[in-house]
């Protein structure tokens, strides 16, 4: 009986364990490097970053690509780097999605979903707003169009200005 | 009273209701399939007359589909 408890206690415990914490504001950036093993990443040390989450199946995620753009050309001299993590299962979908909206900023393929499921986006397109220290300050959900960018805009601004 | 088959069972719902959050669900990075155009539908017209058919047979109608398909995006 007590080794029976034993067993549904190591079960559960073994479920729990599954759910390991995810980045939230105020937490610090995880390594990349340790997620996209492989992917050329820019050097992200004293600069804001923005890491965003898309997939080529996803149509918000789409519309934010010509934001992410502007943003890159507008921020990118000032101290921004964007880092867009392709979630795509196939490889492919992920190649023709980046030769049809190429963009200035760094791209990479996650290609076992080992960041995406790490940080678990709640959503297709979420972003990760990082301020120069490296803490995650902003977290947007979705991609709303131009209520976005302004939202992206201010908080870049802030940022880089501090 | 005999309380180990009830502390039994309150381990078992705990132990089954920590699993079903971490395993059942399909996480919104996953849903490249279900965004897939072909699991949509794509003909209106057809699905409409089909059910009709259906319903005029059967007496019945619904039950075509299922929820949670789709891209989940925004």
């Amino acid at each position: 009986m007590k080794n029976l408890i034993s067993i549904i206690g190591l079960i559960s415990l073994s479920c729990f364990s599954l759910k390991a914490a995810e980045p939230a504001i105020g937490s610090a950036l995880p390594a990349l490097s340790g997620l996209l093993p492989g992917a050329k990443l820019p050097k992200t040390a004293g600069k804001v970053v923005l890491v965003d989450f898309w997939a080529s199946w996803c149509a918000p995620c789409k519309a934010s690509f010509p934001t992410m753009a502007r943003l890159h050309q507008k921020y990118a001299a000032k101290g921004l780097v964007i880092i867009g993590i392709g979630v795509d299962d196939d490889i492919k979908d992920y190649q023709g999605f980046v030769a049809k909206y190429p963009v200035g900023f760094t791209l990479v393929h996650d290609a076992k979903q080992t960041a995406a499921g790490f940080f678990n986006p709640p959503t297709m397109p979420t972003s990760y707003l990082i301020d120069r220290s490296g803490k995650i300050t902003h977290i947007h959900k979705g991609f709303k169009g131009a209520k976005t960018e302004t939202e992206y805009t201010q908080e870049i601004e802030a940022l880089l200005g501090k | 009273m005999n309380t180990k088959p009830f502390i039994l069972f309150l381990l078992m719902i705990f132990a089954l209701s920590s699993c079903s959050s971490a395993l059942t669900r399909v996480k919104p990075f996953e849903r490249g399939n279900l965004a897939n155009p072909l699991m949509a539908d794509r003909d209106p017209l057809f699905s409409a007359m089909s059910m009709h058919v259906y319903f005029s047979r059967e007496s019945s109608f619904g039950g075509g589909g299922v929820g949670g398909g789709g891209c989940g995006c925004n």
